[in-house]
Formats: C-alpha cells, sequence, structure tokens
C-alpha cells in the first residue's frame, strides 16, 4: 500500500511497520505541530495500538453497568474492586495474552499469570488466588499438544513459585481456535478499603521511581504484535513475546506491600503492556500533570540501549511509582532487602507532557493529552447476523437405547472431561485458605484469618456466542452467576476478557456489539455489575476469525463458610431436586456437537427473570440450611451434570423421572437450572419454598450405591464412568 | 515451646506453617530472614515450602550456602529439632543435614494432590504417633533417590520416616506418586533429630482444610 499523497519526511512504511494508519499519523502530527522522532512514533506506536487504547472497543464497553452498591472501584484502574464487608475489599481483573501463548506457550502464559497479578497488588491486594479461561484447537490438531502443556506447564511454573494459588477456571477445544489460542489469566486479591493504591501522579517536584527488575531489549513491541493479526510468517514474532522471573516478581510483590504499608506511595503503576510509556503516560494523564524522566538512569539488562528501546521494552517485574520524598530512603531500604533495583528516574512536573533525556539530550516531548484524549476512537461499521434458528428436536429421532454410551462418549471428550491433569499440575493449595478445590462449580478461597470467603468461577460459551451473540453473551454473564450461587455465595461482580477477530469486519463488529448487549442485560437484571476487563481483538489467522469468546470471571462472597457448597452428593437416602424448567433444548448442546458431530439447533435462551428467581431461590434454600449438596446444569445437560455429582462424591443415584423424549430430558441445555440434594426431612421445607417463590422445583432421584440407574433406561457404575470421565484430558498430552 | 521458621525471599509457605503452629501449640513462631546469621535459642526450626531464592538452579542448592542455613546446621548438629518441608526438604538435603536426592517428579511434571502416607520409623519426635495419614504434596521434584549403599544405610538405622501408601498402608508402585525410591516421602537424620519430607502438613491442619491429619506431625513435635 503506497500513498502517493505522502507528504511528509518520516518514510511511511516505518509509519506502517509500527502498525498506524496514515490518518493516524497525520493526527500525531497535527497534535505535536511537527513530525515525531523515532522514539516518539514508538511512543504513539504503542499507546494507539487496540490493545492500550480500546479505540475500537471503548464506545460499546461504556455501554455495560459498572456501578453497584458493593463496587469500590470499576473499570479504569489497574482492577476492579468491591467491598466484602469488615472494612476488606477483593480486587481483581482478567487479561488475556493470546498471542504471546500461541507463539511461545510456557513463556506467553506464565507473563500473562505475571501481568494480572501486577494489576493486583499494584492496587495494594495480597493476591490470593488465580484463574484462567483457556481456548485450545481441536484436541486432535497438531499444534494441540504442545500448547497445551507449555501453557499448563507455564500458568503453574509461574503461579506455583510466587506462591498465589491456581484455584480454578475453565478450558474448551475448538476448530476455529487452531491456529489462534486464548489464554486468559485472573487474579484476585484481597486488600483493605483504606488502602487502596491508585495511579495518578501527583505533588510537583515529587520523584518518580523505578522499581524491580532491570530493563532488557525483550518483548519490544509486545504490544502492537497483540493487535495484529497472524500469518505464516508468525513464528519470526516470537522475540517479541517476554520472560518471566517469577521469583523476582514474588520479590516485587512481598516489597511493594511491605512499602505500602507505610505512607510513602503517592501513585504506583505497573510496567506492562508497552511497559515504561503505558505506566508513566497512565500516571502523568490520571493525575493531569507532566513527567520528565531521563532515561540514562533506568537500570539496564544490555548495553547501550536507546531511548526508543528503553521505552517499548516489555521486560517483566517492573514497577513505576511516585513518591512522597521524604519516605525516599526508607522505601529505598525496604528494596534493597529485598535485593531490588530501586531507582529515581524523573520528577513531577507542571508541564502536562511527557518529556524524555537520555544523557543530557531531550529525546521526546510529547503532551500527555494527544496521547489519552485524543487517541483515536472509532465507532466502526457493524452488521448483526441472523442468529441460528432454534430447532424442535423430536423423541423419535434418537435411540433411548444410546443414552448410557452417549453418556460415556460425552464424558469422556475434552470440552467435558476431568480438568484433573490440568489443575494437577497446579499449585491450589499455597496459602492454606483454598476450602474448595478446582473441580467444583466455583472455587472458594478464605479471606485470610476470618471465617468469610470469596467464590470464583470464568465462563463462557463460544459456540453459544457465535450462533447467537446476544444469548451468549447473557450466557456467559449468567452461568459465572449460577457457579457461585451454587457454591453458597452471594454474586458480587464481574470481570470480562472480550477475545474477538478483527473488528474491522463488520460481521466481527457486530458479535462483539451483541455480546455486550446481552452481558449488559444479564449484569443489569441479576444486579451483578462489571469492574474490570481486557478487549483483546484480532484473534485471526489467515483471514479467519476465532469464535466470538467475551469469558467472563466472577466473584462472590460467602459470609459464613460453613454455607459452602460443593458438587459432591453427600449422603444415602437423600433427595436429588432439579429447579428449573427442561424443555429440550438440544440446539447448540455437547450432544449434538460431541455425538452428531454438529453444530446446529440454535443458542438456548435465558429468561433473565426466571433465572434471577431461580438464582435467589437457590441462595435462600442454601442459607436456610435446606441443601446438602448444589451444583448448576451446565454443557452437557442434566444427566452430565448428575454424573458429576455422583463420582464427585462418589455415591450412585437411582433417577425415576418418567420422560417421553429421554435425549431431550437428559442432555438438553435449557438455562437457568440446577440441581439440588436435599435431606428427606428438608424436602418439604425446600418445597414450600419453592412454591412460594414460583419456581419449577422436582425431584427426580434418590442418592445411594454405586451406580447411576435409570428407570426404563439401564444402570451406569460410577466406577467405570469416572475411569472415562478421568481420561478425556489426559489423553490429548499422551 | 519456642519454634522458628527461616524466611527466604521465595519461600511461600512460611505463613502457612506459622499459622498451623500457633494453632496447634498456641505460641506464635519467630520468623527468622534468611540475612540473619543466627537464631535464638530453639525447640524447633523450620525449614517451610516455596522456592527460596527461585530455584532455577538445583532446588535447594543456593538456600543451602545462605548464611542462616549455617546456623541451622549447627542447631541440627547440637540436636535441636528441624523440620524441612518440601522445598525445605530439599535445602536440608543440598545443606547435607540429610542423605539422598530429589529428583524430577517421574511425571515430569509438577504435582499438587492428596496422598496418603505411613510413618516407618515410629520413635523420633516427629513420627510418634503418625498413623496413615492424607496431606498434599505440591511439587515439581520429589523423586527421592539414595545410591544402594546410602539406602541400606537409612533402612539399617530406621531413617525412613514416611512411605507413600494406600488407604489400608500397603506400600507400592500404584501409591507412589512421584517415582521416589522405596516410596520415601520424608527421612530422619542418624540421630533423628532432622526430618525432611515432601508432603505439606500444614495444608492439612484444620477443618477447613476439609483434612486434619497433618496435625499429628505437629503434634508429635510440640507435645
Amino acid at each position: 500500500m503506497t500513498n502517493h499523497n505522502w507528504q511528509f519526511q518520516t518514510e511511511q512504511s516505518l509509519v506502517e511497520n509500527h502498525g498506524l494508519k496514515l490518518d493516524e499519523f497525520e493526527k500525531i502530527v497535527e497534535g505535536l505541530g511537527r513530525e515525531p522522532n523515532l522514539t516518539e512514533l514508538g511512543i504513539f506506536s504503542a499507546m494507539w495500538n487496540e490493545h492500550c487504547s480500546y479505540k475500537s472497543s471503548k464506545f460499546w464497553l461504556k455501554k455495560l453497568p459498572t456501578s453497584g452498591e458493593r463496587v469500590v472501584q470499576g473499570p479504569g484502574e489497574n482492577a476492579g474492586v468491591i467491598d466484602i464487608d469488615d472494612g476488606d475489599v477483593a480486587v481483581f481483573k482478567m487479561e488475556s495474552h493470546n498471542h504471546p501463548s500461541f507463539l511461545e506457550p510456557y513463556q506467553g502464559a506464565a507473563t500473562g499469570v505475571g501481568g494480572i497479578l501486577r494489576d493486583v497488588f499494584t492496587m495494594g491486594a495480597r493476591p490470593v488466588a488465580n484463574l484462567n479461561a483457556l481456548r485450545f484447537g481441536e484436541p486432535n490438531h497438531p499444534k494441540t499438544k504442545h500448547l497445551l502443556s507449555g501453557v499448563v506447564s507455564g500458568i503453574g511454573g509461574y503461579g506455583n513459585c510466587i506462591g498465589v494459588p491456581t484455584v480454578g477456571g475453565e478450558v474448551n477445544f475448538h476448530p476455529s481456535y487452531n491456529g489462534n489460542i486464548l489464554v486468559n489469566a485472573m487474579t484476585v486479591g484481597i486488600a483493605k478499603k483504606d488502602k487502596i493504591f491508585y495511579s495518578a501522579a501527583a505533588g510537583i517536584g515529587n520523584p518518580v521511581v523505578y522499581v524491580g527488575s532491570k530493563t532488557g531489549r525483550d518483548g519490544i513491541h509486545g504490544a502492537t504484535m497483540a493487535s495484529a493479526e497472524f500469518d505464516e510468517d508468525s513464528e519470526d514474532k516470537k522475540p517479541t513475546v517476554q520472560v518471566g522471573d517469577p521469583f523476582t516478581e514474588k520479590l516485587l510483590l512481598e516489597a511493594c506491600l511491605e512499602l505500602m504499608k507505610e505512607e510513602a506511595i503517592i501513585a504506583i503503576q505497573d510496567m506492562g503492556a508497552a511497559g515504561l510509556t503505558s505506566s508513566s503516560i497512565e500516571m502523568a494523564s490520571k493525575g493531569e500533570v507532566g513527567l520528565k524522566i531521563d532515561l540514562s538512569k533506568v537500570p539496564m539488562r544490555a548495553q547501550n540501549m536507546s531511548a526508543y528501546e528503553l521505552m517499548l521494552s516489555e521486560s517483566q517485574e517492573r514497577m513505576l511509582m511516585v513518591l512522597d520524598p521524604s519516605k525516599e530512603e526508607m522505601a529505598r531500604d525496604i528494596f534493597k532487602k529485598w535485593d531490588l533495583e530501586f531507582e529515581v528516574i524523573g520528577k513531577v512536573t507542571d508541564t502536562k507532557r511527557l518529556i524524555l533525556m537520555m544523557n543530557g539530550k531531550e529525546e521526546a516531548s510529547i503532551p500527555i493529552n494527544i496521547l489519552v484524549e485524543d487517541a483515536p476512537e472509532y465507532q466502526r461499521d457493524y452488521i448483526v447476523e441472523e442468529p441460528s434458528p432454534i430447532k424442535e428436536y423430536k423423541s423419535e429421532d434418537f435411540d433411548q437405547n444410546n443414552i448410557l454410551k452417549d453418556l460415556n462418549t460425552m464424558i469422556m471428550h475434552p470440552d467435558l472431561s476431568s480438568r484433573k491433569w490440568i489443575w494437577e499440575q497446579y499449585d491450589h493449595m499455597v496459602m492454606a485458605d483454598t476450602v474448595v478445590r478446582p473441580g467444583s462449580d466455583a472455587a472458594v478461597v478464605r479471606v485470610h484469618g476470618t471465617n468469610k470467603g470469596l467464590a470464583m468461577s470464568t465462563d463462557c460459551s463460544p459456540v453459544y456466542c457465535k450462533h447467537n451473540p446476544y444469548e451468549g453473551g447473557k450466557h456467559a454473564v449468567a452461568e459465572t452467576w449460577r457457579n457461585i450461587i451454587a457454591s453458597g455465595a452471594l454474586p458480587i461482580a464481574i470481570t470480562d476478557c472480550m477475545n474477538f477477530g478483527n473488528p474491522e469486519k463488520p460481521e466481527i463488529m457486530g458479535q462483539f456489539v451483541e455480546c455486550i448487549r446481552g452481558m449488559g442485560d444479564a449484569c443489569s437484571k441479576l444486579n451483578y455489575p462489571v469492574v474490570s476487563g481486557n478487549v483483546s481483538l484480532y484473534n485471526e489467522t489467515n483471514g479467519e476469525g476465532i469464535y466470538p469468546t467475551p469469558a467472563i470471571g466472577g466473584v462472590g462472597l460467602i459470609k459464613d463458610l460453613s454455607n459452602v457448597k460443593t458438587l459432591s452428593l453427600k449422603e444415602d437416602g437423600n433427595f436429588l431436586c432439579v429447579v428449573g424448567k427442561t424443555a429440550n433444548h438440544l440446539g447448540s448442546s455437547k450432544y449434538i456437537s460431541i455425538i452428531q458431530s454438529k453444530e446446529e439447533g440454535g443458542t438456548p435462551e435465558i429468561n433473565l427473570d426466571t433465572e434471577l428467581r431461580n438464582g435467589n431461590f437457590v441462595m435462600d434454600a442454601i442459607n436456610q440450611k435446606l441443601i446438602a449438596s448444589a451444583h448448576d446444569i451446565g454443557e452437557g445437560g442434566i444427566l452430565v451434570a448428575i454424573s458429576e455429582m455422583c463420582m464427585s462424591g462418589n455415591l450412585g443415584i437411582t433417577i425415576e423421572i418418567e420422560t417421553d423424549f429421554p435425549h431431550g430430558y437428559f442432555f438438553a441445555e435449557d438455562q437457568s437450572r440446577y440441581l439440588l440434594e436435599v435431606c428427606p426431612n428438608k424436602y418439604d421445607e425446600c418445597q414450600k419454598l419453592a412454591d412460594n417463590n414460583d419456581i419449577h422445583f422436582e425431584k427426580i432421584g434418590i442418592v445411594g450405591g454405586d451406580k447411576i440407574s435409570i428407570k426404563n433406561i439401564g444402570d451406569q457404575a460410577i466406577s467405570a464412568l469416572k475411569r472415562s470421565f478421568e481420561k478425556g484430558i489426559e489423553r490429548i498430552s499422551k | 515451646m519456642k519454634s522458628h521458621v527461616i524466611v527466604f525471599p521465595g519461600s511461600n509457605c512460611d505463613r502457612d506453617v506459622a499459622v498451623a503452629i500457633k494453632n496447634i501449640s498456641g505460641h506464635q513462631p519467630q520468623m527468622v530472614w534468611h540475612k540473619e546469621m543466627s537464631i535464638d535459642q530453639s525447640d524447633l526450626i523450620i525449614v517451610p515450602g516455596g522456592f527460596s531464592y527461585g530455584d532455577y538452579l538445583r532446588c535447594g542448592a543456593m538456600a543451602s550456602t545462605s548464611p542462616i542455613m549455617q546456623d541451622v546446621v549447627k542447631k541440627a548438629k547440637e540436636g535441636v529439632p528441624v523440620l524441612g518441608i518440601c522445598n525445605g526438604f530439599q535445602i536440608l538435603i543440598e545443606s547435607g543435614l540429610l542423605d539422598g536426592a530429589l529428583m524430577r517428579n517421574s511425571s515430569l511434571s509438577f504435582i499438587c494432590k492428596d496422598i496418603l502416607i505411613k510413618a516407618k520409623n515410629q520413635n523420633s519426635v516427629f513420627t510418634k504417633n503418625a498413623q496413615v495419614a492424607k496431606m498434599p504434596i505440591a511439587h515439581n521434584e520429589g523423586n527421592f533417590f539414595v545410591t544402594s549403599e546410602q539406602l541400606k544405610k537409612i533402612q539399617d538405622n530406621d531413617q525412613i520416616a514416611f512411605q507413600y501408601c494406600d488407604e489400608s498402608g500397603n506400600v507400592s508402585e500404584h501409591s507412589n506418586p512421584n517415582g521416589s525410591l522405596e516410596n520415601i516421602a520424608g527421612i530422619l537424620n542418624e540421630n533423628k533429630n532432622v526430618l525432611g519430607m515432601m508432603p505439606h502438613p500444614e495444608r492439612a491442619a484444620e477443618l477447613a482444610h476439609g483434612c486434619e491429619d497433618g496435625k499429628t506431625i505437629f503434634e508429635s513435635i510440640l507435645n
């Protein structure tokens, strides 16, 4: 592409290589009143790429509900903050590290975890839990084995070393990720409400301090790479992937938290994507001040680094702070104790400009507002495609003799099988506060030294989103809401990680718009706001986009840990009851994709009134101590959910329900449903509570024995089912 | 009862073990920073789990040369009980207080899960009241190995503290999570005052953990 009217001194190809559009370059020239030098061009490139500027998504993200009684800090800071009573807050966010993880799965995933941990402890919180949301290509795709094992060991390698338990997550396999996997990492931390740290620089003349690791040439232009599509030459981009050092991050975590006990930090920002550039500009912009930085003072790992390289390096485990000058020496001593770099590299100014000096020479001088407020913002064209039609399935199309055989096949599939092979590689118990380990609906972590806990879950169904982005967006939010409720918690808020294809394609932008609309409706109805998030666009390879994947991470509060519920069946003789109606919606279900190898039939719809009512009922029933165990009915339908409860509790069940459409009843993915195990002496009270709230509540079986026994259909031994269940993912790695 | 927990910059089970000791004994252990040169008079020294100095080199190799470990070795030789858990076990081996080596797990991956162990030696200060006990492991390098001469020596001296076993206490390949020789999960020194073990008793020390079997090990030392 050559523009014949190019009238600038700067080479057009240089501009394009920085990922900037020609009209964006014109905007820079207009703002500066001159052409930028190379360092400045690099800074604009880093700030104006999709990853840092949200230029395609900002307009739509603003439509999400972000406030609520318990919201202390919504989107816009390093992470969201919610009130969890007693002066405590939970701080959390999810972020993508997709492109680096495809190029170099171990380091890509590891630094993804490192980055999100820093976002959380930057705010003064001690991280207490990591989660993730992972998507890989087809199980038998030649790259899947390598990518799966690399990503899992990278996540473990980082989290295990720093000593934060990885307690939950989700993983799917689908051909749309064959050339572009998704690695979304979430961290949850705990802080005191009156001890939250923000990034707004303040106090003219105050020192700007660099702490952590030295800066090297690694990861230069990582954020620009993350905002471009992939093609066959993508392997060449490997040098832009950063290398993680969890030990240094541990030192940085402890040193920062130690310093945060003192009244020394005025502003703090981690150096994530676009390193020193985005951190310094973020601090200056939020504080409406200027910064003058002497780059020759930046601790360097390599020799002769240029201003350009220093500003764009994405070396990990670094932070930028503005300190109270009277506390500088005390702060220096803390970082010395932890053997970390501590260097005053600049000061806060009143110029509202970012001025960079190097060896006495001015290398850049840019008004902050041009970089931030004047950053391009696009209202991209979008087309909302007609959702896939809903198909009515009929009993006569299925052979009911195959129910148990189909169950076995489904439960062995990597999308539904046990994730044990993955989470046994993560230390999910360090910090000794993990109350519910991975494998249940939500993980539960105790707030240290108290009797309350946080329930956390990540979820998304990309197939639902592809076939109906609006309902898919609703579903991703509602699914985490159900998971949190089934664990005995009150759902409070979510973080989102919006993974989509190229937003310049109207149909992709349409998916984005519709997913946001669905998420927004669900969040509003369920009083479950968005407090933080991240957008990852251009997830395409050779022009083929991924399925729309708005991964949601939900957090809830359990005020009394004695109310924690797991999905394991507890006792012989208890009743198993279903909450919510089953209407044989098999479209887009795991049954159709795994057994029939098709993707058809439409996405199940959610009635948000029913969702809210059913959820509130389950919460009330748990709080009134009527429930022995609880599980939401998700992908795979009711029989998969029953099987999970049986396998987890090593107990069987006799299912007494009679149905004239067994496949519809047992495998449909109708929404807003739960399974509850109820002790017989609590059953009447539970039924009454359901009736009073207009809830569809029905006893379907009796717990006991060592098999699943379905009237008129047959028996399935739990032990054999468990063997199938536990092999699904492990087989990929072999 | 005065106990001490050594804190390396990459320790990450230091707090957990201190909480367990406090809950069980009522006494708050003293935390000792790795740069310190000595420990006060002590009834129990704990080298906790974690990644001491990152363990990018052989696990525990750098930690064994830290200032504080010189005093831990000295105190151990004077008879003070020393317990190394997980990374602490690796450090005690590297410090020469215990025999053998901890290699990479036979699965070549990190393993975090509940396992069962049983005390082989039932006379030491650490293993007096240990039955078959359930507690988690969480390590990448817990595959214990010794030469056949060393093995004979530790067997003859009754230095094998714990072995991985099944629910009935049978020690078999099936109950071995990481490839350890003789299913060894923990060993003692010759004087039986130093114990290194891979499982984490501090993570099975209260009801909220879902299992309290780890308490027995602390109770054995503390009472």
